[in-house]
């Protein structure tokens, strides 16, 4: 059976046509994305195939001007008839919203000119039963562990590409390719002597097929995750140092990038506002964020105002020396953009991170933990308890209680709690396993106290 | 759009034959079932911020998802484009979980039937709502929480709609079409005093007129809310760490039922055995006086639904009827495997997602006590009433749910403002610890939204004035 999807298209010359119907309509500025792209995913469940989806989609996303009156739609019906509707329709709710002062396209000297290749795209075209054959051996790997692993939530193998095409009534039109590979495993293991269960997961996710990890040492990765957990509990309530692991260290990553976001600025919405050139952290932090790095799940040529993407020091030796901006959240704040807009199809840009990481330092994590008299070392944190305003922070946590330098036992139904603010300003060490997984990556980082609520 | 829109297949350009031909090319030899949804949905936006109404965004999508099921198996495709040739695509595609030959024998269904009950009654679009008007309303609001209080210093406010119109056709021969409307409001205020800043947010909506909004001043309820919120967390004290009782008010604070058990009692997680409930049927998982329903048949509410995406009809479901376990809500899956009632519980976010067993309006039922009671009861402890997101780890049962507007309980009375701390406690256990239940139930205003598995829908939650003798509250305060 031929399980070939059609090849992404080239939708430029659609967009191009569709910018000259907003002019007509009488818009004085447009700008158009077309997304058009491609995934098979596979999951498999106790050695079987439990779930296998492919799908194909594409999308046009539509921004009008009418001098400083702006609105956005978007629509995946392509059919000439669809498209003018859109138009018309997109233009008269452009005229029913206020003038915005602020509002407009980047001016026109400021778009990227070069497109340089970012080695975003891999042409590996994978089987159906390929998909199936890689996401069983991870299942497996992970099943075979240990007798204690029992069940599974199974394993998944997905692979996707699409392209990105963007135009504006400025005369900039770019577009790129890119393509991703990932499979995840979620085993569950029982506790034998209490018939309690637990369950983790781990996964790999690279833009080419070859880079990625074997299946088998990401099963027998999330079969130790999982094993790891079974017997925990819970601790006293407490003041302690906090271990975040590199994934967990990511979240506070990503929690930074929400502060530093223009719009959460400039509404008033951040703990970090009036901070630019303040010290945030101690001199081991230095945070980067960089559109450009090869193969990375956040680079891109151009940004979604198809301004160049960049390198930007964010925090250098604690001091913050940058917003993530695009042109709007710039402007209001007095401030160029960084290229840092994000676009997704049909909303008006906002501003983002890119590929947003902390520079590694020194110590193993193990020499963090063995430094620990009396801590915890947080693996998983869940909930939504964060104020962006204020930086309180709130979270329920899982992970490991250490005593005299030593991972003594897991622990859970526990939170954590700060202040972000706090607690970026009190990293005591910063590791130096950085890994990327993903748009936002951080190496396992070390706070000096934080309010852990248990028993 | 016409006001009384088509629910049939004219809405998405096919013929009856098209799709009997299409369920004909899915439905092979070992194929237990199969469905194709289309779905057409129109939605727009309007939103404010510094007093003025700055973005609007329209979004139209269309398209459709062929399944199939094979034992355990699902095969699934989706597809943009509605000609016979993609859903042919797409069904070849769903088939190949199912290792049988070609098959090609169209399967029959019945015309297009509307379901039985009619809950949100075919109304104006709001996207016929003149553009104006939202404007106009987004106006007031910012207005009338500015007026709250001179420290209000900005107000975010956003309208949205959908409108939604579905279809399902299942190799069972039924074909069945709903609309489905929905809307939401809400509001976020900052408020700033001497260089403390604090955040507010309240809304409301559900699958109602617009009228709605206006009727008994709704709107500026809203407003006011958001503002009264952001104002009164600038005198908030660092909130208490520890194991306390915890007395949560009604509405909305109905989220630790979601997240607690609701998760636990999806049929999926428990054919699969690996919920922490899925031993637990029968046993006793709360306290006597707990019982809790899953209803997704309550007029205009926004977890309400004529029928799921399966086209199977709502219906009301006891989870908890005294303190014991009695059911799991089901799709047709996991009903069909585990051989228990199905429920109507089978939920999609659009047609590029499968169905899932997912809640509608989930709430506990009115108990016998006196909400001023319950908190004079407490000698120490938290008295919460409004709450943040939350989120559950199925295997294990832990969940959380972050309060966003508490206060201290100190010898039986409600005293100061206390910062947002997020409640972590165990599904099984919590509800065992439920020892008072107060009269006055309340369901939510209407803006909740669950995730699983990367799909979002609406849901609703609904809880009366509860106190629970013990949870660990994760203040800073140790």
């Amino acid at each position: 059976m031929n399980t070939t999807l059609p090849a992404v298209q080239d939708y430029s010359q659609l967009a191009v046509d569709v910018l000259g119907k907003a002019r007509q309509c009488g818009a004085t500025e447009a700008d158009v994305i077309v997304v058009d792209g491609r995934n098979l995913s596979v999951q498999v469940r106790l050695s079987a195939v439990d779930r296998l989806t492919k799908a194909r989609e594409k999308r046009l996303g539509l921004r009008v001007f009418f001098g400083k009156r702006s609105a956005s739609s978007s629509t995946s019906d392509f059919s000439k008839s669809s498209l003018d509707q859109l138009v018309a329709d997109t233009c008269s709710l452009a005229k029913a919203v206020a003038e915005d002062p602020v509002s407009g396209l980047p001016a026109g000297d400021a778009y990227a000119g070069d497109c340089p290749d970012l080695d975003l795209f891999d042409a590996t075209d994978l089987s159906t039963d390929e998909h199936i054959a890689l996401a069983k051996r991870a299942e497996a790997a992970a099943l075979s562990a240990d007798p204690r692993v029992s069940n599974s939530e199974g394993a998944d193998f997905n692979s996707s590409d699409g392209r990105v095409v963007l135009a504006n009534s400025h005369g900039f039109v770019g577009d790129y390719r890119s393509s991703s590979f990932s499979m995840s495993v979620s085993p569950v293991a029982t506790d034998p002597s209490t018939g309690g269960m637990q369950r983790d997961s781990w996964y790999a996710i690279q833009r080419a097929y070859a880079r990625l990890d074997s299946p088998e040492s990401v099963g027998s990765e999330a079969a130790r995750r999982t094993l790891r957990r079974l017997g925990a509990r819970k601790v006293p309530t407490c003041k302690a140092p906090v271990i975040f692991d590199q994934e967990m260290a990511g979240s506070l990553l990503g929690n930074l990038c929400g502060a530093l976001s223009g719009y959460a600025l400039y509404k008033g919405a951040s703990f970090l506002i009036g901070q630019l050139g303040q010290a945030i952290a101690p001199e081991a932090v230095t945070v980067y964020d960089d559109g450009r790095m090869p193969r990375g799940f956040g680079s891109r040529p151009f940004d979604g105002e198809g301004l160049p993407t960049r390198k930007t020091p964010v925090i250098e030796r604690g001091v913050l020396k940058s917003y993530l901006l695009d042109t709007y959240s710039g402007k209001k704040l007095g401030l160029a953009s960084t290229g840092n807009a994000s676009r997704s199809v049909g909303e008006s840009p906002s501003s983002g991170p890119t590929n947003f990481f902390l520079v590694p330092g020194t110590a193993t994590p193990a020499d963090m933990i063995r430094s620990v008299k009396r801590g915890l070392y947080v693996t998983e944190l869940i909930g939504f308890g964060i104020n962006m305003v204020t930086g309180d922070y709130s979270r329920g946590a899982a992970g490991f209680w250490i005593e005299n330098g030593e991972l003594a036992y897991p622990v859970e139904e526990i939170t954590i709690a700060g202040n972000l603010k706090r607690m970026f300003l009190t990293i005591e060490t910063v590791g130096n396993d950085l890994e990327f997984r993903g748009r936002i990556a951080s190496p396992t980082i070390q706070i000096s106290e934080m309010t852990i609520a248990g028993d | 759009m016409p006001a009384q829109p088509n629910t049939d297949l004219t809405q998405f350009g096919l013929t009856e034959q098209e799709v009997q031909h299409t369920l004909g090319v899915v439905k092979v030899r070992d194929v237990d079932y199969a469905d194709l949804y289309f779905e057409s949905c129109l939605s727009e936006s309007v939103s404010m911020e510094e007093g003025i109404v700055k973005r609007a965004v329209k979004s139209v999508s269309q398209g459709a998802g062929v399944r199939a099921t094979a034992g355990e198996k699902t095969g699934f495709a989706y597809s943009d484009e509605l000609t016979k040739r993609d859903l042919e695509i797409a069904a070849g595609t769903a088939r190949y979980i199912a290792q049988s030959p070609q098959g090609g024998q169209p399967v029959p269904v019945t015309h297009c039937v509307k379901p039985v009950r009619d809950l949100y009654p075919a109304q104006t679009p709001i996207s016929e709502v003149a553009t104006a008007e939202r404007v106009d309303l987004l106006n007031l609001i910012d207005a009338e929480a500015r007026r709250y209080d001179p420290r209000i210093k900005n107000v975010m406010a956003s309208f949205n709609t959908e409108y939604k119109i579905v279809m399902v056709a299942t190799t069972d021969g039924r074909m069945v079409g709903d609309v489905q409307p929905l809307s939401r409001l809400q509001v976020t205020c900052i408020a700033e005093e001497n260089g403390n800043r604090q955040m507010g947010t309240f809304g409301g909506g559900g699958r109602m007129a617009f009228a709605y909004y206006h009727e008994q001043d709704r709107y500026k309820h809203y407003a006011r809310e958001a503002a009264r919120q952001a104002i009164l967390n600038l005198s908030a004290v660092d909130a208490p760490a520890g194991v306390m009782p915890v007395v949560l008010g009604g509405g909305w604070p109905g989220i630790l039922l979601h997240e607690a058990i609701g998760h636990g009692l999806e049929a999926d997680f428990n054919r699969r055995k690996t919920s922490a409930f899925s031993s637990l049927l029968g046993k006793r998982v709360a306290s006597e006086a707990c019982t809790i329903v899953d209803d997704g048949t309550l007029p205009f509410r926004r977890g309400s639904l004529n029928m799921d995406d399966e086209g199977t009809p709502t219906s009301r479901t006891v989870l908890i009827e005294k303190g014991i376990l009695r059911g799991y809500i089901t799709d047709k899956l996991n009903a069909r495997l585990m051989g228990i009632p199905l429920t109507g519980n089978g939920r999609r976010e659009s047609f590029q997602s499968i169905p899932l067993p997912r809640m509608t309006n989930t709430f506990m039922l009115a108990g016998e006590s006196d909400p001023q009671d319950i908190i004079r009861s407490v000698n120490s402890g938290l008295y919460a009433v409004s709450f943040g997101g939350g989120q559950v780890d199925i295997t294990n049962g832990k969940f959380v749910f972050s309060a966003s507007e508490a206060y201290l309980i100190e010898d039986g009375r409600i005293t100061k403002p206390v910062k947002g701390a997020t409640l972590i406690g165990s599904g099984p256990e919590v509800l065992t610890k439920v020892s008072m239940v107060g009269h006055d139930l309340k369901l939510d205003e209407g803006i909740g939204t669950c995730g699983k598995d990367g799909q979002s829908v609406p849901v609703g939650v609904g809880l009366p004035t509860i106190r629970i003798d013990q949870i660990t509250v994760g203040g800073t305060r140790g």
